[in-house]
């Protein structure tokens, strides 16, 4: 089984730095194309080998780039973006690569400024990440001190400069318009599309924001070609994929396997099943901003769109267990308190309904919950989801509430029949 | 008054943006890294410094989570209260770190070492329960391990 994104991660050993990545063949996808392939037929291979983006909303890279605009009058300098925020609670795959292999990203970077003609990259890195940000900037130096970065790279008149930015803290930097926003020095509130960030971005100008898996999978796929790349895949989404797993599994991790395993084989096998105790009762099968999957949803295959049939979203891929010694009631409260803790005020929905959201929860773990609480929960599941606010960010809390309600309401009907917290 | 050291870092921000109040976010960290935290006389230097209103700059410095506005101990605790963490236990810890350094979420002991804050998720969920001391992670931890990881910190 090939493993491109982590065959050359070792977890106890420094990563690769310039020359033992050049010896593992780093590099060579950007000599390939900056020795005669053009942006848009680079832009057409990242498309047709089905990369869908790793960040969580599984848009095409090749399409989302074909969309800068592009040839002599199009504006500069124009801007390409790691999202190496990774906020999303339960969330660590990106941590893994940025760690694990920093070249791979930088030559990922390149290679899609290169596609879009981009002038300026940035790592918009979360602050958690010392070690990373340590890393990248020793990195960042190889790749300009070898010429990789900077003027006229490899002879092929293209120049990008690179540069690392280390976030406050706050998740909403992660959200692609709202880290615009915090790169340009305001607060992190989202902006209105249209205009997409691809015609008027950073500083107004064209701008491609990607996930960090994302562009790790470029150089591999300039190596190898689309259909090697879309081969390395059990469904219709190319590539491989960094799943994870937590909670209380026999082996929490990561591992990188190909896009569209089962969420048996991965918990089961990878994961090595349920400590000893514990029985399964939900997954979050892609960060705490995804609906419950229960027992019943072991056997599908953990891509876009089979995750969405079954009434989910893969997400970032990071499962996150839930098990029955755990209560559901609690386990959802803790997400809204994140949410409402990190919704950025700017509209009033999420602003005042997350607030209320998670009071009516603690409430209920108190005892002191209402049987109208259960349609006041339900309503707000309504109020903001789709469509109702100006992110996503209160449309992906509802989604594990929503689905709470729908597969664990005995679990909250408990709560209020009893007066207090059954698993206490 | 601005240091010469933190305006020459400062300086070195403006020239990588098009305009100097882009590089608000980077002089807030640059002056915490230096004075610990961020008060109303180094919100008004800044201001002044990046030609806006202190206002504008403190909009900005009280978004962020990580910038502080209130004075903090020598040390700070970041503990997880994400899901993960939650699942795994981290109330266990919250309780523990409580007791013992005498102090509420959010609070600084008497003599200045430690300020004891909860944060989101540290990216590391399969090593749950896990804090942060400093820029020093720590994973897999149970309430039995927290003093000797306390010890390290004077
Ligand atoms: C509240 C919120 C937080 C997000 N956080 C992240 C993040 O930390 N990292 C990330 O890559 N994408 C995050 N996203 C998704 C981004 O907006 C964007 O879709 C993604 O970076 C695009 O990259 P991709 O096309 O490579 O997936 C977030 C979205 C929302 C609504
Ligand atoms: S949905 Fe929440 S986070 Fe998004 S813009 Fe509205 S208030 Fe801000
Ligand atoms: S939830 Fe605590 S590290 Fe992710």
């Amino acid at each position: 089984m090939e493993r491109p994104l982590t065959s050359n991660i070792y977890p106890d050993r420094p990563p690769l730095n310039l020359k033992e990545y050049e010896k593992a063949g780093g590099y060579i996808a950007l000599r390939k194309a900056c020795s005669g392939m053009s942006p848009a037929a680079l832009q057409k291979l990242v498309q047709d080998s089905n990369l869908k983006g790793r960040g969580g909303a599984g848009f095409n890279t090749g399409i989302k780039w074909s969309l800068v605009p592009m040839g002599d009058e199009a504006p500069h300098p124009k801007y390409l973006i790691a999202n190496a925020d990774e906020m999303e609670p339960g969330t660590f795959k990106d941590r893994v690569l940025l760690e694990g292999n920093p070249h791979q990203l930088i030559e990922g970077m390149i290679l899609a400024a290169y596609a879009i003609q981009a002038d300026i990259a940035y790592v918009f890195l979360r602050w958690a990440y010392h070690e990373a940000a340590a890393l990248l900037r020793k990195s960042i130096q190889e790749a300009y001190d070898a010429g990789y970065l900077g003027k006229d790279i490899l002879g092929s008149g293209f120049h990008l400069d690179m540069h690392l930015h280390t976030g406050v803290g706050r998740y909403m930097c992660g959200e692609e318009t709202a880290l615009l926003n915090a790169l340009e020095g305001k607060r992190a509130t989202p902006r209105a599309k249209p205009p997409f960030p691809q015609v008027s971005g950073l500083f107004g100008k064209p701008t491609i924001v990607n996930n960090v898996e994302t562009l790790c999978c470029i150089p591999h796929i300039v190596n190898n070609g689309a259909d090697w790349f879309k081969g390395l895949s059990y469904s219709e989404d190319g590539g491989t994929k960094l799943y994870g797993v937590s909670g209380k599994v026999k082996k929490p991790g990561a591992w990188e396997l190909p896009m569209g395993i089962t969420m048996r084989e991965l918990i089961e096998e990878h994961a090595g099943g349920m400590k000893s105790g514990f029985q399964l009762k939900g997954v979050l099968p892609g960060g705490a901003s995804t609906d419950f999957l229960t027992v019943q949803h072991l056997d599908i295959k953990l891509d876009y769109k089979s995750v969405a049939a079954a009434g989910s979203r893969l997400g970032t891929g990071t499962m996150i267990v839930m098990d029955d010694g755990t209560c559901p009631v609690g386990f959802v409260h803790n997400l809204q308190h994140f949410f409402a803790q990190e919704s950025c005020g700017w509209c009033t929905p999420c602003r005042e309904g997350l607030p209320w959201v998670e009071k009516i929860l603690l409430a209920m773990e108190k005892g002191e919950g209402r049987k109208e609480d259960l349609e006041l929960l339900q309503m707000h599941t309504q109020l903001l989801g789709p469509g109702n606010t100006f992110c996503a960010l209160a449309p992906g809390a509802m989604e594990p509430l929503q689905s709470a309600l729908k597969y664990f309401r005995d679990d909250f009907e408990k709560h209020i029949d009893h007066k207090k917290c059954p698993y206490d | 008054m601005l240091t010469a050291i933190e305006k020459k870092a400062i300086d070195h921000e403006i020239e990588l943006v098009p305009y100097r109040k882009a590089s608000v976010i980077e002089a807030l960290k640059i002056v915490q890294q230096h004075r610990g935290w961020i008060s109303d006389e180094s919100v008004e230097e800044i201001a002044a410094y990046l030609e806006i209103s202190p206002a504008e700059v403190d909009s900005v410095a009280t978004f962020y989570n990580l910038i502080f506005r209130k004075p903090v101990g020598r040390h700070i605790i970041l503990l997880c209260d994400s899901i993960s963490c939650y699942v795994m236990g981290y109330r266990l810890l919250h309780k523990a770190l409580e007791e013992k350094l005498h102090i509420r979420m959010g609070q600084t002991t008497d003599d200045n070492r430690f300020t004891l804050l909860p944060n989101v998720c540290l990216g590391c969920c399969d090593h749950a329960p896990a804090l942060m001391i400093d820029k020093d992670l720590y994973r897999d931890i149970e309430p039995a391990l927290l003093d000797d990881i306390l010890k390290k910190y004077a």
